[in-house]
Order: structure tokens, then C-alpha cells, then sequence
């Protein structure tokens, strides 16, 4: 029986049919946690892979995970990419150790099982048995036996995969907004400029939830106004997708407003409550439209964010009911010059597990989950701007996190 | 300057530096580099591949000292110390003012609740600028074994 057959029909019961009250438990039953691997991670979702950059040459692998299922993506010798189970047809095991490399062909250590870059079964080990004896019967057929395969889709430079066959192609599963949004940001070449994972003492969720809450970033992260940044008037919105789990928030910025009160506040230099070196957040409108932050959410685990002059790929990979891993990609683009470079690494400093307005980020979800230990009756409210998942021309809203809950259960079947 | 006398010199800094930040005497810990300066915590894996992005990074004494002001004023997080232990600290080559070190770091974390946990493990690579005393870091790349931060990093390594 499998773990998702042992789990039970029904999950966590939720207060009502809506999305404005989310039970406490959804954070801490291992049933849930079985159900969400099943239904959402390998349920009709597209799930980031890796980029098409790392995927430069036939045969550049990379190995990965969706939600905890372990995934190998692969370009072949016709230039496609091909995205199966990380698992030998034969006895289950792992088939690809490195996180990145390059193979004509994978050959499974244990007995010698080998597939090629389809995921074909093309070798067997003394599958004629030594010396006429023993061998496979005479039945078997290699050809029968292929790795478990998944769909491929490739956006804006990134690869995204699939398990299900009903998932709609990707852009109209994102919906043209969220699209949109993906290929705002990815509109060049990109390359990683370096990657770190992150592990957070919580439920994957209360991460997610966190991108998606617009609500709570002046309120946590006191960085920007403890350092009196940015208090220009920011006019943003929010878009959400059809089915809710996937939106993009953005707001704009007077660059050149922002610029002068630099020049401005060096002149004065008069407060400790300024930075010493500005060039943490010196930033230029790279797209040319004033967005200084957008944060683009896939449902069910990626981010992809532009905080003014960083850019990047963050991946949440559930590890237990209570554990999650949150994968960091900085990215930058082949239209950068050495001054474009040294300003993406110096912003870095404002993301990532020390990053001035991201590290709470790390902590807050764990402070919930303690809070939750054998106290998880009740639902949490999520009420900010409204009941609803709809778009907004405003920020001060939960809407994003209501969409989330939207597209949850309706997969989840709650 | 004889060779001794720069691996005191170089031994008394790298010591220094781990009192001020175990001892919590953060405010001090910006006046161990020269400025400017290069400071960056990055993973091994990052490092070995030639990639820049690391977790924490300043090029000069004022992004030190910034980063100190915020996690003094700023940032939000549960109170928590480290214990530095310095392995072998290796002088590569010292020549033109500079001294080349290498050493091995291990970092123990100790929360407010008393709960302690091996943090992070690695190398620091040092340029020291040994023209002047007292020394001062000209460049210190904190090369992390693993690519996994546990929860959060504020206080420097």
C-alpha cells in the first residue's frame, strides 16, 4: 500500500467553504502532509526544475525534487528536455547522486541497470544470465521499461515539470497575468550568481503563505524604515490567477526621487539612523517601468522575485510535516557589466538567510509552528482586504494568501 | 619583519576577531578591516565554482558597520550567541604588505533557551595588511562547507 493510500480519505476539516479562515491543523497533521506530497506536489501543478542554462549541452542533468519526490531533468541528443523519476525500474534506487552534471547515459550502481537520456531502459546486466545460466526470463522486454516520465514546460528560461496529464500547458495554467509578470523579469539570459538553501523549522506552507502576504512586510522587517528608506509614496497591486495559487504583487518606485534624498541626506550626514554606504540599496530601474519590487508566486512551491536590482529563483521543498527547504537562486543576466554585478551582489545582502528585509522570514514561520505544538485547534483569520482571492490595486491585503487556500482546496478536494 | 613576529601578529587578529564577535562586542568588529575592504560569506560550493553570491558580503567599513546598526536596531530575531573555534591557522605567503591565511572555523550556535548546535564549519581565507599595526583584514572570504544555513544568519562568522 502506498503512503497515500494508507492516508486518510478526508483531511483537515475546515470551519467553512471558505478561504478567509484557515484551520491551525493544516500546518501539523502528517496525513495532510501525505495528501499535499499526492495531490498538489505531484497532483496538476507545474513545478520549477532547473534553468535552461544549466541544461546548455546534450546530456547536462540536473537532479532534483518535487515537493520530496526526486526528479532527474535532462537534455537529450535532439536538444529536448526530459524530466523522469529519480528511480531504477529495478529495485528503486536513486539513479543520479550529483546535483549537476553532465552523463551520455544513466547507469545505476547498484545492478547495472541503464537508461538513456529519455529515460529508456537500454542495458541489464546479465540480462542472458553468465555462461547460460540464470539471466532475466524469457519474457522480459527492456523496451517495456522506461523511467517514470514527466511533462516538460519551458517559460521566460526556466524549466517547470509536471506529473499529471490534466494539467493545462503551462502559460494558460498561470493565466496571462502571471505570465506576463515571469517574462517581465526573465527577459534576458540569465545566469546563477550563486545559490544557498535556507532550512526553516516549519510547515512549507507558512513559508509560501509569507511570500504571498503583502500585509505583513513593513510590519516585520524594519530595515527600510529603521533606516528611513523609501518612504515615498509606493503604488502597487496585486494580481492573482484564476485558480488563486499563483499571483505577483508589485510596487513602484521614484527612482529619482529616491536618488536626490540620497544626495540629499550625504550632504547632511546628520543621523545614525542612515546608512554609512548607501550602495546596499542604490538601485536602477533595470526595466524601465519604476517596479522596484515584484514578487511572483507558482503555486505550489516558487518564487520568483525582483527586489530592485536582485533577482531570483527561491524553491520551497517540503521536508517533513515541520521542516522545509527554501532554495535561493540569484540570478543575474547576460546584459550585465561588471557595475550591474557588483550592485546585484551587494543588494544580495537585502535577501536571502541573512538578508536585511528577508532574514524575520526565517524565523517567523517557526515561531507559528512552535506556537501550534499540541495547540492546533481554531483556524487563523486571513481576512485583510476582504474574503475574496480577486486582484487589487492595493497592497494592504491578504488576497494573495486567500488565493492560495483557494487553489489548496480545490486540489485537496477539502 | 621576521616570520615569527608576522604569525603572532596574524594569530592575535584572527583571536581578536572571535572574541569581538562571541563576546558580543559587535560594534568592534568593523574596526578589524581595512576599508575598503572585501567580507563575504559563501558557500564552498559557490566558491569553488567561481560564483560571487554569497549570504552576507561588504566591500567596505561603512557596510560593516551597517550591518552591525542592524542587528542591533533592525532586524528581528531570537537572542543567540556564537563560539568561535579556530583550527590551524596556516601563513600561505607573506610578502608586499600581505599576508596570506588560511584557517578553519567551527561555529556553535547558543540560543537564548540554552539550546547549542554545530552552525556552520569552514575555512576563512585571509588577505592581512601587515604594513601597519596593528593588523587589519584587507579581505575575508568565510568559505562554508555546506550550502545550508539553519533558519537565519545575522551575526557574522
Amino acid at each position: 500500500m502506498s503512503q497515500s493510500a494508507l492516508t486518510a480519505e478526508h483531511g483537515v476539516p475546515w470551519p467553512s467553504n471558505g478561504i478567509s479562515e484557515v484551520p491551525f491543523r493544516v500546518y501539523t497533521d502528517q496525513d495532510q502532509y501525505h495528501r499535499e506530497q499526492e495531490r498538489l506536489f505531484k497532483g496538476p501543478t507545474w513545478n520549477y526544475l532547473c534553468l535552461t542554462v544549466e541544461l546548455a549541452k546534450p546530456g547536462d542533468y540536473v537532479a532534483t525534487t518535487i515537493g520530496e519526490t526526486a526528479v532527474i531533468v535532462v537534455r537529450d541528443a535532439t536538444g529536448e528536455i526530459n524530466a523522469f523519476v529519480n528511480r531504477c525500474a529495478h529495485r528503486g534506487n536513486l539513479l543520479c547522486l550529483e546535483r549537476q552534471g553532465n552523463a551520455r547515459e544513466f547507469n545505476c550502481i547498484y545492478h547495472g541497470w541503464i537508461y538513456n537520456l529519455t529515460g529508456q531502459l537500454t542495458g541489464v546486466a546479465f540480462e542472458h544470465g553468465v555462461q547460460h545460466q540464470g539471466g532475466m526470463p524469457p519474457e522480459f522486454r527492456k523496451e517495456e521499461h522506461k523511467l517514470h516520465q514527466l511533462r516538460v514546460a519551458v517559460l521566460g528560461g526556466l524549466v517547470f515539470g509536471t506529473f499529471s496529464d490534466v494539467t493545462p500547458d503551462l502559460e494558460t495554467w498561470l493565466g496571462a497575468d502571471v505570465a506576463r509578470g515571469l517574462l517581465r523579469v526573465m527577459n534576458r539570459t540569465p545566469h546563477v550568481l550563486g545559490r544557498n538553501i535556507q532550512v526553516l523549522p516549519n510547515n512549507w506552507k507558512l513559508y509560501f503563505e509569507n511570500v504571498k502576504d503583502t500585509y505583513h512586510a513593513s510590519i516585520l522587517h524594519l530595515f527600510l524604515t529603521t533606516f528611513r528608506i523609501n518612504r515615498l509614496t509606493m503604488p502597487g497591486g496585486i494580481y492573482i490567477n484564476q485558480d488563486g495559487g499563483s499571483h505577483y504583487s508589485f510596487a513602484k518606485l521614484d527612482y529619482a526621487a529616491e536618488d536626490a534624498e540620497y544626495k540629499e541626506a550625504g550632504l547632511r550626514s546628520d543621523s545614525e539612523f542612515r546608512l554609512q554606504d548607501n550602495s546596499v540599496v542604490e538601485s536602477v530601474d533595470e526595466y524601465g517601468d519604476g517596479v522596484s519590487v515584484q514578487i511572483l508566486t507558482i503555486f505550489p512551491g516558487m518564487v520568483l522575485q525582483q527586489v530592485r536590482n536582485t533577482i531570483a529563483v527561491r524553491v520551497i521543498r517540503p521536508r517533513g510535516v515541520d521542516k522545509t527547504e527554501l532554495e535561493w537562486i540569484h540570478l543575474g543576466f547576460d546584459t550585465d557589466d561588471e557595475a550591474m554585478t557588483e550592485r546585484r551582489l551587494r543588494q544580495g545582502n537585502l535577501i536571502g538567510p541573512a538578508g536585511y528585509i528577508a532574514m524575520e522570514d526565517g524565523c517567523i514561520g517557526g515561531f507559528v509552528q512552535r506556537a501550534l505544538q499540541y495547540n492546533d485547534d481554531g483556524a487563523g483569520l486571513v481576512m485583510m482586504g476582504g474574503h475574496e482571492a480577486e486582484s487589487q490595486p492595493f497592497r494592504a491585503s491578504e488576497a494573495a494568501i486567500r488565493g492560495f487556500w483557494k487553489h489548496y482546496r480545490a486540489l485537496m478536494g477539502d | 619583519m621576521d616570520d615569527l613576529a608576522i604569525r603572532l601578529g596574524v594569530q592575535e587578529l584572527i583571536g581578536e576577531y572571535a572574541e569581538r564577535i562571541d563576546e558580543d562586542r559587535l560594534e568592534e568588529w568593523p574596526d578589524l578591516f581595512a576599508d575598503p575592504c572585501r567580507y563575504l560569506v559563501i558557500s564552498r560550493a559557490n566558491h569553488e565554482a567561481g560564483m560571487r553570491q554569497g549570504v552576507m558580503y561588504a566591500a567596505t567599513r561603512g557596510m560593516l558597520l551597517d550591518r552591525v546598526f542592524s542587528i542591533r536596531r533592525a532586524n528581528l530575531f531570537e537572542p543567540h550567541r556564537y563560539r568561535h573555534v579556530i583550527g590551524p591557522i596556516r601563513l600561505k605567503t607573506a610578502g608586499a604588505g600581505t599576508a596570506v591565511v588560511h584557517s578553519h572555523l567551527i561555529v556553535a550556535r547558543i540560543m537564548h533557551d540554552g539550546t547549542t548546535v554545530l552552525f556552520v564549519s569552514g575555512r576563512y581565507l585571509d588577505q592581512i595588511d601587515i604594513s601597519t599595526t596593528p593588523y587589519r583584514f584587507k579581505e575575508r572570504i568565510v568559505v562554508l562547507d555546506s550550502d545550508k544555513i539553519d533558519t537565519l544568519l545575522a551575526i557574522p562568522l
